[in-house]
């Protein structure tokens, strides 16, 4: 979270901000800063390595190849604020793209319309969420094991339900998920809304602190937050605009992130989340309901990964034997991890598994333009990795060496 | 002592944990207004019996009322609910959560979609530890892994207070503190018992204890042994209760008056 004013009457000042921000530098809260000079850094390495990397055409293609990735990597990021982990998001995210790939096929006897397949994938999701999750919360068996298991006998599902080796998915609808694109106008009124809705967003905290008496901190920096965002959002949409236009899956991925994001920071849950990766004696004495929020998060992961393996078949119009294998898992927790998010609970954000799914992308994407086979790609993806989890570990020495 | 019951209230509880037998019918009481000290040995069942009043474990057999009328605890929030707030040996804070966040850990303020009212909840945070004269923190809005050992016990204290608590118990407030911060919350828990709260205070520190505590209850192997009146007993007297289960002092020739010692 950014660091809030202090709750004296006084405004606060730019110097006294700042020192607090410090001190949290100093003491481990390093924040998004790393991912984000790490993504410009390698944006200018390929840039200047391949002249079609900073294109229109490219940028569309490198959202709706991060799309799903990006949506995994969200919802692990739950599990992995409790201190827990979740191995199967991969082959989940598989087995959601063939249910949605066997409702939808002609012929099948039980064909069903491509939303209602979607919604049937999802479903799913939930399903195997709440029964990995039961195991965990109720029972007691540790996440690594149970979601292992889900890793080994979702594999073997998904070659059972395909004896055929592939489904080509024919329903329009469905492959839409990540080959609609928007009109120029429909991305302009997008960037409207969204711009619009965060300047509210930050607009009502403002007036509510003004109301209940607590300084507000420096007005023309919460000015700059939303023309950074702003700019950010107006920047994204002129881009695709001049190739295909907005991508359907980077608003979905946008959206699934503000919610996420909101879930996350603003409400009950999201605290309890927190709480319980931080300290779960703590949050069960306090009262919190520590296997329910443990069986909601294993349900958030397992949505999520159904959301992108949904995605990932639309992308191929297809599902193969191969669906939810891969890179699909350590991709994910990649993403989360690198994005800030800490293996050992109660540290970390929905923000860091976006940058961090967009760094993770933007390798894949440059590294294939200019032509490296996936051997680089997995050596490069494998060095940021432990870059950024050695960062995290050293910032978390000096959190617990700053306290007390 | 008042005639009217006690605000808090317990007989005959027993609790075992598989075979092991850590409460047998032991009885416990307190009023608003006193400090009761809880004390014995370690393995005496001490922090099993304030567990079961924060509904942290639930009593096999026995009652408990407060204020008179019977009532169940079977979690943290019933507990709550009632004003019985714990302080624990370790705190229970989670670290990585600010103060204003540890404060309000598991009732936070929200509005009908669960949306966190933080505005609500930094300003009451700030209005207690003002209140509480608690002036060391600084920033309420830093993680509270940033806090020095006597801070994070400010924070838990004030986190019990802040509710309207009719009832504070305190798990070894000292235990881990320096003399400075020793001082500092016997003073808070004198303060708190002035205020009309009914506080509970477990120590291994006799010193400590005769110096706020109005009566000391004293358990020694999941049993009762005596209540005394900390102005009619001695340091001498409770050491021989904790040590040997004896609830008088040996010898009771001779004693001419209130129980004062006379070897």
């Amino acid at each position: 979270m950014v660091t809030q004013a202090q709750s004296s009457r006084a405004s606060p000042g730019l110097a006294a901000l700042l020192r607090e921000r410090w001190d949290g530098i100093r003491s481990g809260d390093i924040g998004s800063w790393p991912v984000i000079i790490g993504l410009a850094a390698i944006v200018v390495f390929f840039t200047q390595k391949n002249g079609n990397f900073l294109t229109a055409v490219n940028f569309d293609n490198l959202i709706v190849q991060m799309a799903g990735t990006a949506t995994i990597a969200i919802g692990v990021v739950f599990v992995l604020l409790l201190g827990e982990i979740d191995l199967s998001i991969g082959y989940v995210s598989g087995v959601a793209g063939v249910v949605v790939a066997e409702l939808q096929l002609p012929g099948s006897g039980h064909q069903l319309p491509g939303l209602i397949a979607i919604v049937l994938a999802i479903v799913t999701g939930v399903v195997i969420g709440a029964f990995q999750g039961s195991f965990v919360a109720l029972i007691g068996v540790p996440s690594f094991v149970v979601t292992l298991a889900g890793l080994i006998a979702f594999q073997g599902v998904i070659i059972k339900a395909l004896p055929q080796g592939v489904i080509v998915i024919q329903d329009n609808l469905i492959n839409d998920v990540a080959n609609y694109y928007f009109s120029n106008i429909a991305g302009w009124i997008i960037a409207i809304l969204l711009t619009g809705a965060y300047a509210a967003a930050r607009l009502s905290s403002i007036l509510g602190r003004l109301r209940a008496g607590i300084a507000v901190r420096l007005w023309w920096l919460e000015l700059g937050r939303v023309a950074v965002v702003g700019g950010i959002t107006f920047a994204v949409v002129a881009i695709a605009n001049r190739d295909r236009g907005v991508p359907f899956a980077g608003l979905l991925v946008a959206v699934l992130f503000i919610a996420m994001a909101y879930i996350a920071k603003r409400t009950t849950f999201g605290r309890h989340v927190y709480a319980v990766g931080g300290n779960a004696e703590a949050a069960r004495r306090a009262g919190i309901n520590v296997a329910r929020i443990r069986i909601l998060v294993f349900i958030i992961s397992s949505v999520m990964a159904a959301v992108g393996g949904i995605i990932f078949a639309a992308r191929l119009s297809s599902v193969d034997l191969n669906a939810g294998g891969g890179t699909i898992l350590l991709d994910a927790i990649a993403a989360a991890v690198i994005g800030g998010t800490s293996l050992y609970g109660g540290r970390g954000s929905v923000k860091g598994a976006l940058l961090g799914a967009a760094l993770i992308a933007t390798i894949a994407n440059g590294i294939d333009l200019i032509g490296y086979s996936a051997a680089t790609r997995f050596i490069v993806t494998g060095l940021i990795l432990l870059a950024a989890v050695t960062l995290d570990t050293v910032s978390r020495r000096r959190l617990t060496a700053s306290g007390r | 002592m008042s005639r009217t019951a006690p605000t808090l209230e317990l007989r005959g509880i027993s609790k075992s944990f598989g075979s092991v037998r850590a409460l047998i019918d032991v009885d416990f009481e307190v009023r608003d207004g006193e400090v009761m000290a809880l004390v014995g040995d370690n393995g005496a069942g001490k922090s099993t019996l304030i567990q079961c009043v924060a509904g942290i474990h639930q009593i096999d057999r026995g009652k408990i009322y407060f204020e008179g009328k019977l009532v169940r605890i079977r979690g943290p929030n019933d507990a709550a609910r009632l004003g019985i707030e714990v302080v624990y040996q370790d705190l229970a804070l989670a670290d990585n959560l600010d103060v204003v966040q540890n404060m309000y850990l598991g009732r936070e303020e929200h509005d009908w979609f669960q949306r966190l009212s933080e505005t609500i909840m930094e300003r009451r945070t700030a209005e207690t530890m003002k209140s509480l004269a608690v002036t060391t923190i600084g920033s309420i809005r830093q993680p509270v892994a940033r806090l020095s050992g006597g801070q994070r016990q400010s924070v838990a204290v004030a986190r019990a207070v802040m509710w309207n608590s009719r009832v504070v118990i305190l798990d070894e407030p000292t235990a881990a503190l320096g003399v400075v911060q020793t001082r500092q919350v016997l003073d808070l828990v004198k303060r708190l018992a002035k205020q009309g709260l009914a506080v509970v205070i477990i120590s291994h520190n006799l010193l400590d204890v005769f110096e706020v505590a109005t009566r000391i209850t004293v358990l020694r192997l999941g049993r009762n042994v005596a209540v005394f009146e900390r102005d009619k007993t001695t340091q001498d007297e409770v050491v021989h209760a904790i040590t040997t289960g004896a609830p008088t002092k040996a010898p009771d020739v001779g004693d001419t008056d209130e129980g004062l010692p006379t070897w």
